[in-house]
């Protein structure tokens, strides 16, 4: 595949008052892809999506979205997107029908084409026995499923998902995936936001990584996986300051960092060959291992790797994420 | 196409209306109690008081019960007009506002549809109020042809037309700029007070001191109690002892009144719409 852009952000900065949400980012989204922004909440993300969805004005840089730039025909470039946003924005007293309806009215579909659409969408969501059942009395991922096919009406050509599992239970999320797969693999492109590790990584073709409000890198997910080596060995020993500096005299360690009551280095031969001789070495100083563990670098590790920080619900994220939601309401 | 893009907003909006049948039937049978306690209650003390005034002769006179029935149109449409924005609010904050603010339609359209549908909640409330008024035993079209009669409910209604689609814009106005319901609630209470009270519905307003008498009278709610009483009950009668004789020019005058409103919170309201962030 021809990699064609349709999307292309350049020097995006948005603020609220004189908080930083998005801090100089550009990225390119190519047609007929998975694009991921994995990042913490707080990151930056949802701004700007809101920004390339044309909710929010843009403040400064550039960013055109199939063929449209988003501050000169913020309209044009509505009619080519389709959104689905991170809470659920039904009407409970709507079916799911009327709901689709009413997205198929609003962007004016001819009535043969929106009834015609809306069967389809439901068999492709399978919603079709839920039809004209009150969206109050979906599931959380029937309500999501609806909400992508909301998104399809119009077939754009591009469609944004902001944190689309987010609150499902694990099931739901991995039949949410395949729909998304299912939907990407008729030609929409998915841009998609999301704070969990594995749905970067199983779902798109090429992940953002972003924190603070900027990109920090980007990549296929193996890419960035192979930035941090081949493996990743996890070690406790009895005196890790030597162990350190024997361990940077060995070649095919890139890295060594501290985590935890252990070091984890990151290695560019095979851990399991390379993990005898590194025991031996040590050994041989007299130094005693106390565990040892040997792994293939997960996105958790590449997130790690390139943000220095855990993307768990720690504090500093927890905090980052109040600023800007206090932010957006404004 | 495009330009129909309001009867979009108009037709969910009447859905959730014939839907939510508690929400239907209450707003139809409450100015049916009003007119049934207030208005009969008030009408034994009013014409029992109109008995020691004495009456101009040669003037009609009518019944307080009638009086007032065309201020229980007006104050119905008013209250069902301020509250008319409201599910925009709802809809910023739980429904399908994020989705409409994505989407190509101009936000006029937004403003239109929410005032089209509250309008025709408030012409199905005042021909309730009308028959039932008239069941009850209001004297409302005495005398007239039936093809005044038409005349007459078509002139009331483009009376409360214009003057429900003023508050729904101010309505919609202030709902687009809020963040909770609860913040509408107590705005809608503050404004209904002076309009209500200050205003012709219920009572004459000859006897009222002078700052009351001019917030009177620019009181959008007194046009609109004028327009429906010249078209209910005719432009020379006597009530409570009071003689109200309006000619043509004046009704005009109290139509342009509520046009200029209407054109104004128009502004307003697009204003608001235009400034309007949802995220």
């Amino acid at each position: 595949m021809e990699d064609v852009n349709i999307i292309e952000v350049e020097g995006l900065v948005h603020r609220y008052d004189d908080f930083l949400a998005v801090d100089n980012i550009s990225f390119s989204v190519y047609e007929g892809e998975i694009f991921s922004f994995l990042g913490p909440n707080g990151a930056g993300k949802s701004t700007a999506i809101n920004v390339l969805t044309t909710l929010l004005h843009i403040q400064e840089g550039r960013a055109v979205v199939a063929g449209h730039d988003v501050a000169k025909d913020p309209s044009k470039v509505r009619e080519s997107i389709g959104i689905v946003f991170q809470e659920v924005t039904l009407d409970r007293d709507m079916t799911c029908r009327e709901i689709l309806e009413f997205h198929g009215r609003l962007y004016c579909m001819p009535r043969g084409e929106r009834r015609q659409r809306i069967d389809e969408l439901l068999a492709l969501v399978q919603l079709e026995t839920k039809r004209d059942t009150f969206t109050k009395h979906l599931s959380g991922g029937m309500k999501r499923r609806l909400e992508i096919a909301r998104g399809l009406m119009t077939r754009p050509k591009v469609l944004f998902l902001d944190e689309p599992t987010i609150g499902l239970d694990p099931q739901t999320r991995l039949k949410m995936w395949d729909y998304i797969k299912a939907v990407n693999e008729e030609g929409t492109t998915i841009f998609l936001t999301t704070h969990y590790m594995d749905e970067a990584d199983r779902l798109s073709d090429r992940i953002s990584i972003i924190d603070h409000g900027r990109i920090i890198t980007t990549g296929k997910a193996y890419e960035l996986k192979n930035k941090l080596g081949k493996d990743l060995i996890y070690l406790e020993t009895s005196d890790n300051t030597t162990t350190r500096a024997i361990l940077e005299t060995v070649e095919s360690v890139k890295d060594i960092r501290d985590k935890g009551r252990g070091l984890v280095l990151l290695v560019n031969a095979d851990g399991t060959r390379l993990l005898p001789r590194i025991m031996e070495m040590l050994g041989r100083h007299g130094i005693i291992l106390e565990t040892v563990n040997l792994k293939k670098p997960s996105m958790d590790d590449v997130f790690v790797h390139f943000t220095g920080r855990e993307l768990r619900d720690g504090g500093a994220v927890n905090t980052a994420s109040a600023v800007a939601r206090g932010g957006s309401r404004r | 196409m495009k330009r129909l893009g309001f009867l979009t907003v108009y037709w969910r909006d009447m859905l959730r209306f014939v839907r939510f049948k508690t929400l239907l039937i209450s707003s139809l049978v409450q100015p049916a109690l009003w007119l049934a306690f207030f208005g009969i209650a008030m009408a034994a003390n009013f014409d029992r008081l109109a008995g020691s005034v004495p009456t101009i002769p040669g003037v009609p006179v009518v019944s307080y019960l009638t009086y007032m029935a065309a201020g229980v149109i007006a104050m119905t449409t008013l209250f069902t007009s301020l509250f008319g924005g409201i599910v925009l609010l709802f809809d910023k904050n739980w429904g399908l506002m994020r989705e409409i603010m994505a989407s190509p339609l101009p936000r006029d359209h937004i403003i239109f549809g929410i005032a089209l549908s509250g309008m025709t909640k408030s012409f199905i409330q005042a021909v309730i109020i009308m028959v039932f008024g008239i069941i009850m035993g209001a004297e409302f079209f005495l005398g007239y042809s039936a093809g005044q009669v038409v005349l007459s409910v078509l002139g009331i209604l483009l009376f409360v037309g214009i003057f429900s689609l003023g508050f729904l814009f101010l309505s919609a106005a202030i709902s687009i700029s809020l963040e909770s319901p609860e913040g509408l609630q107590g705005i809608i209470t503050l404004l209904t007070m002076p309009i209500f009270f200050a205003s012709n519905a219920l009572y004459p307003v000859n006897a009222f001191p002078p700052l009351l008498q001019t917030i009177s009278v620019v009181n959008p709610l007194t046009h609109l109690v004028n327009g429906i009483r010249y078209y209910a009950i005719g432009n020379d009668f006597q009530s409570i002892g009071i003689h109200y004789f309006a000619n043509n020019t004046e009704i005009a005058f109290s139509l342009s009144v509520l046009v200029i409103f209407a054109a104004i919170m128009f502004v307003v309201a697009y204003w608001r719409f235009q400034k309007a962030v949802v995220t």
